[in-house]
């Protein structure tokens, strides 16, 4: 077997507050990281997936005789073939078919599935299965699916999917004394979280009847929460593990491949290995929800933000996935980080039959940041007041109370922030020498003709882990003993490393804590207990306090074996404030292992009211700042962004390295969808499937950014710190569009900004 | 499938005379996407990498003989003087890694529309050398060589061979429009060409009609209109640029609309030619 994770030996060095290099840098680099699309066994299958040329149609019949008589195929599955419940979701919205059932709801839907010798092979036999559709007009239209009770339901859920209004004070009121009213529809596009590492994983039959899965996904626990019911099994039949993750983003909390690899895995007796090449992978994860946002800021005109009236309308496609959630942060966080007196906000996340949408980075909150940020620079030109300065008049900070009458008890220098991104030095002026540092760059569409410059600023408040009363907690289970004549830490979670550096991070913690040196990292699986998802930014936060916890634990049992109660672990020896050291933690530790498990969790949050939306619904927020800096050719509609900065508060830099490319990466995915990534629909049919047409920022496109990291510790959270992988893929975009609008004086209502948007046709 | 690697050009010839539906396949950047994704399964592949001739690059009587398998790095390193406007457009296909393997030869292969070699080929005159074992070479003329959507005048038993292009003997301008600062494929491209002896300029549209095309009145009315001794006229400009949008006919696609893509050919066509006029005037006073 090939490709499956290892005990990672050298997590780096240091403790928390340093910047070890990661484990998995150098062989991603090179090219020798095991990914989930690089598992091996001898005599595995290989599984294919049948999905669905029509966003909306019904399946008369299906005739798979064909495909199963062809050499190489072993077996041929449709929805008859599910062992257990039929449908999967998260949360407890089971409303997606494992395998279409009479009917698929949107383009991609997963029909039938295929096990073969070879994957040509599998690939051949799916053309051979024989589908009778009754084809149907897809239901495309959000706003009717809304508002219009006449209008078709989608699935057996009716719209809309939820619906979360925020009031607070008295809009009606507040209009009659506006000065100023300022108003917008804004429109942002499909996204997708494009990973580099398609949806891959291998299923191995066992004697017990049960299944080993080896997974590229964000969140273990859950999916198994899921896949057993569907496969009529325990969990304790199911051994799950982690595999090589190249990147989630969002798109790895709903399940892809895992119960169909399972399934023909049961069915052959084989294992199965399942790998979705580009086209089909942007059809086996759900997308960011596209959103259509109205709104309306009345206020006086000296600047101060009198009332907000706000729609917000997310298409979150033929399932609810998160869609209910991502409904929540985009009400809740309506308006951001401002204090208005007068709030009413409307948001829906309707069923329609366009692509599937759920978690994706900002989830919710992305939406939301574009067009209040989009306001303040709209009120600003009304009120003839300097954009920094209207949103430092309107800027929530420590004690603000929130639209959900959340208040804000850490600290938040939101105003401070963004004088600091106001006062950072300026990038050069053009150098159109060089072709390269133009709009079109190589392409050589100008050599300075039509180039305006324009700056623009972006401020994005995100909740950091899970909302509305989930406790998503972590489990960490940590060990002690001595190897090699060194006593060594063994840490293991089921928390999904995705990228994002956590498994550095467990061990600078398990160091910090500890006084050791040696750190190992255990394979992430479900032989220990949940650890949430490696998403709204709570890793760090979570685990890191799983761990932290863990590691204290570990370190009383150590402690209970001496008599004194002034002990500290540093520098792998046992030292007492009084009496100095006493002994190396070897001496102590002599062929025992002490062994911990601890849970982690946040403080608890509440709901939000169904009618007001009030509640303390958030247990972190985060705040990112950004001035974007971009050259436009007018008359071509070509950008180029010359310099961002960001300037965020992290509460505690557990790890500058890391943190600094989760900065950057956020900041490079809200540059995506400001300027170039946008899934493009048409009637329910996504028309650029491929790395060809949807396209994602390269080097050339991603800028060099300036840095300002505060710390402002949160007291409630480990070692102070705050999630840090969101907030800026918030406040980038709305940053570049406003730079953008600078430059060419255009309202650009919609992201991404394409050039027939600034050239006007 | 047949895996077909002769090591001579005579045995490529005899390959495809045998095999006619073999797919010819050099850097493999484009056959090999097509196969992965199981938009063609070819019969055959027939193999040109070990065929040394086409990785020859010599001037012969005066004219540039490129071999159809020399991969942009190499005309992007070596032609930079010779071929101006193809050098600028090789260094606008896709990235360092495809344009070690690609090769103009590929792009003439795939015709596809969006080809970026195609726009300077026009625009500079070249044709192309073809040859089979029955019917010996054949010189096409670039504009003669397009026939639709990634269809050309290739025949079932020829091979690409070569290019032949002269010299530029006045500046070459390439410009490309994508919706993103590199590895982009093009929304719609124009590359201009002039021909001080012949006082004529050469113009190549890509990505903005089923086929890379010349603007022909747009020629017309440049060696009608332009005064070679004088500064260009701005309105003599301005109906350049509008008659290479004309000369297009380009469809709204995920990738830009009709009307965006006349638009952005009238822009590139007054810049690039502003560009190479101002080169050409530079030159002479010195």
């Amino acid at each position: 077997m090939r490709g499956t994770p290892e005990v990672i030996t050298a997590p780096g060095v240091g403790g928390v507050g340093d910047s070890p290099p990661r484990p998995d840098g150098t062989l991603k680099v090179t090219g020798e990281f095991a990914y989930a699309s690089d598992l091996w066994i001898d005599g595995m299958l290989w599984g294919a997936t049948l999905r669905s040329p029509h966003p909306r149609a019904r399946i008369v019949s299906i005739d798979t005789t064909e495909a199963l008589a062809q050499p190489g195929v072993h077996a041929v599955l449709t929805h008859e073939d599910v062992p257990g419940r039929r449908h999967y979701g998260l949360d407890h919205t089971w409303d997606q078919p494992v395998l279409a059932i009479g009917e698929v709801r949107h383009q991609g839907e997963p029909i039938a599935l295929v096990a073969a010798d070879h994957p040509e092979t599998a690939r051949r036999a799916l053309a051979r299965i024989a589908i009778e559709w009754e084809v149907l007009e897809p239901l495309t239209d959000a706003r009717r699916a809304a508002f219009d009770p006449s209008y078709p339901q989608v699935q057996e859920r009716p719209n809309p999917a939820r619906h979360q209004p925020v009031r607070v004070g008295d809009v009606e009121a507040a209009r009659r004394l506006a000065e100023v009213v300022v108003s917008g529809t804004f429109e942002v596009g499909i996204q997708d979280q494009a990973f580099l590492g398609p949806e891959s994983g291998l299923a191995v039959p066992a004697e017990d009847g049960g299944v080993d899965l080896y997974v590229a996904t964000q969140w273990m626990h859950n999916d198994l929460k899921q896949i057993g019911p569907c496969l009529g099994l325990t969990e304790e039949k199911i051994r799950m593990t982690l595999s090589g993750v190249g990147g989630a983003f969002g798109g790895r909390e709903d399940l892809s491949m895992q119960i169909h690899a399972a399934m023909l895995a049961m069915r052959t007796g084989r294992p199965v290995k399942m790998v979705y090449d580009r086209r089909e992978s942007f059809f086996g994860h759900v997308h960011r929800h596209p959103a259509e946002m109205r709104y309306e800021y009345g206020a006086l005109s000296t600047g101060e933000i009198l009332y907000a009236d706000v729609e917000i309308l997310l298409d979150g496609g033929a399932y609810t996935s998160a869609t209910l959630n991502v409904v929540g942060n985009a009400a809740s966080l309506g308006v951001g980080p401002y204090e208005i007196p007068n709030v009413s906000i409307d948001a829906y996340g309707v069923y329609t039959n366009n692509p599937p949408c759920g978690a994706m980075r900002g989830f919710g909150a992305v939406q939301a940041c574009f067009a209040y940020e989009s306001m303040m620079d709209k009120l600003a030109a009304a009120c003839g007041i300097d954009p920094v300065e209207i949103r430092q008049i309107n800027a929530a900070s420590q004690g603000t109370r929130l639209a959900t009458g959340q208040v804000l008890w850490a600290p938040l220098p939101m105003a401070e922030m963004l004088e600091q991104a106001r006062t950072l030095p300026l990038p050069a002026p053009l150098d159109a020498t060089d072709i390269r540092n133009l709009p079109g760059g190589a392409s050589q569409t100008t050599h300075g003709e039509g180039v305006r410059r324009g700056v623009g600023y972006g401020v994005g408040l995100k909740n950091i882990c899970f909302s509305e009363g989930y406790d998503d907690y972590s489990t960490a289970r940590v060990s002690l003993e001595v190897i090699g004549g060194e006593a060594t830490a063994l840490v293991h979670t089921a928390a999904a490393e995705v990228g994002q550096g956590l498994v550095t991070v467990e061990a600078q913690i398990a160091r910090t804590e500890l006084g050791i040196e040696r750190v190992v990292i255990h394979p992430a699986d479900n032989q220990v207990g949940d650890a949430g998802s490696s998403s709204a930014s709570r890793q760090t936060y979570m685990t890191g306090g799983a761990v932290k916890a863990a590691c204290e634990a570990v370190r009383e049992r150590l402690f209970e074996r001496l008599d004194h109660d002034d002990l500290a672990l540093a520098g792998g020896k046992i030292v007492s404030a009084s009496a100095g050291v006493i002994a190396s933690i070897e001496e102590v530790l002599g062929d025992d292992v002490i062994e911990e498990t601890r849970e982690y969790h946040h403080e608890p949050t509440t709901g939000m009211d169904k009618e007001s939306g009030q509640g303390d619904s958030h247990t972190q927020l985060a705040l990112c700042v950004h001035r974007a800096v971009v050259d436009v050719d007018v008359e071509l509609g070509l950008v180029k962004v010359v310099e961002l900065a960001a300037v965020q508060d992290v509460g505690r830099i557990i790890n500058r390295l890391s943190l600094e490319g989760q900065i950057h990466g956020g900041s490079a995915q809200g540059l995506g969808l400001a300027v170039m990534e946008e899934i493009v629909v048409r009637d329910g049919v996504v028309r650029n499937p491929s790395f060809t047409d949807y396209l994602i920022p390269t080097i050339q496109d991603m800028p060099p950014m300036r840095l300002e990291i505060l710390e402002n510790a949160d007291p409630r959270a480990p070692y102070g710190l705050r999630g840090a992988g969101e907030p800026p893929t918030l406040s980038s975009t709305p940053a570049i569009v406003a730079a953008i609008r600078d430059a060419t004086g255009l309202a650009l209502t919609r992201v991404p900004v394409r050039p027939e948007h600034i050239t006007g046709r | 499938m047949d895996f077909l690697r002769p090591t001579t050009w005579e045995e490529a010839l005899a390959a495809k005379a045998d095999q006619p539906e073999a797919v010819p396949i050099q850097g493999g950047t484009d056959v090999m996407v097509e196969i992965n994704f199981d938009v063609r399964r070819p019969v055959a592949l027939l193999d040109l990498n070990q065929v040394r001739e086409l990785h020859d690059v010599e001037l012969v009587d005066g004219v540039q003989r490129v071999g159809a398998g020399v991969p942009y790095v190499r005309v992007i390193e070596e032609l930079g003087g010779a071929l101006p406007g193809l050098a600028q457009a090789s260094r606008t296909v896709g990235s360092p890694q495809i344009r070690n393997r690609a090769s103009v030869g590929g792009n003439l292969g795939a015709a596809s529309p969006a080809g970026d070699s195609h726009p300077p080929l026009l625009a500079g005159d070249a044709v192309i050398e073809v040859e089979s074992r029955d019917r010996g070479v054949r010189l096409i003329p670039a504009a003669d060589f397009y026939l639709g959507v990634k269809r050309s005048a290739l025949e079932p038993d020829e091979l690409i061979r070569a290019f032949r292009m002269k010299p530029a003997e006045g500046p070459q301008y390439f410009s490309k429009v994508g919706t993103r600062n590199a590895m982009v494929i093009a929304v719609c491209s124009f590359a201009v060409a002039l021909h001080p002896s012949e006082r004529r300029v050469g113009t190549g549209i890509g990505s903005a009609a089923p086929t890379p095309r010349r603007a022909l009145e747009a020629e017309a009315f440049m060696a009608a209109e332009l005064d070679w001794d004088a500064r260009l006229d701005p309105a003599v400009l301005k109906r350049f640029g509008e008659l290479c949008a004309q000369a297009a006919s380009p469809i709204d696609d995920v990738r830009g609309t009709a009307d965006y893509r006349r638009h952005a050919l009238a822009v590139m066509a007054r810049r690039t030619l502003t560009w190479a006029w101002n080169d050409y005037r530079k030159a002479r006073a010195a």
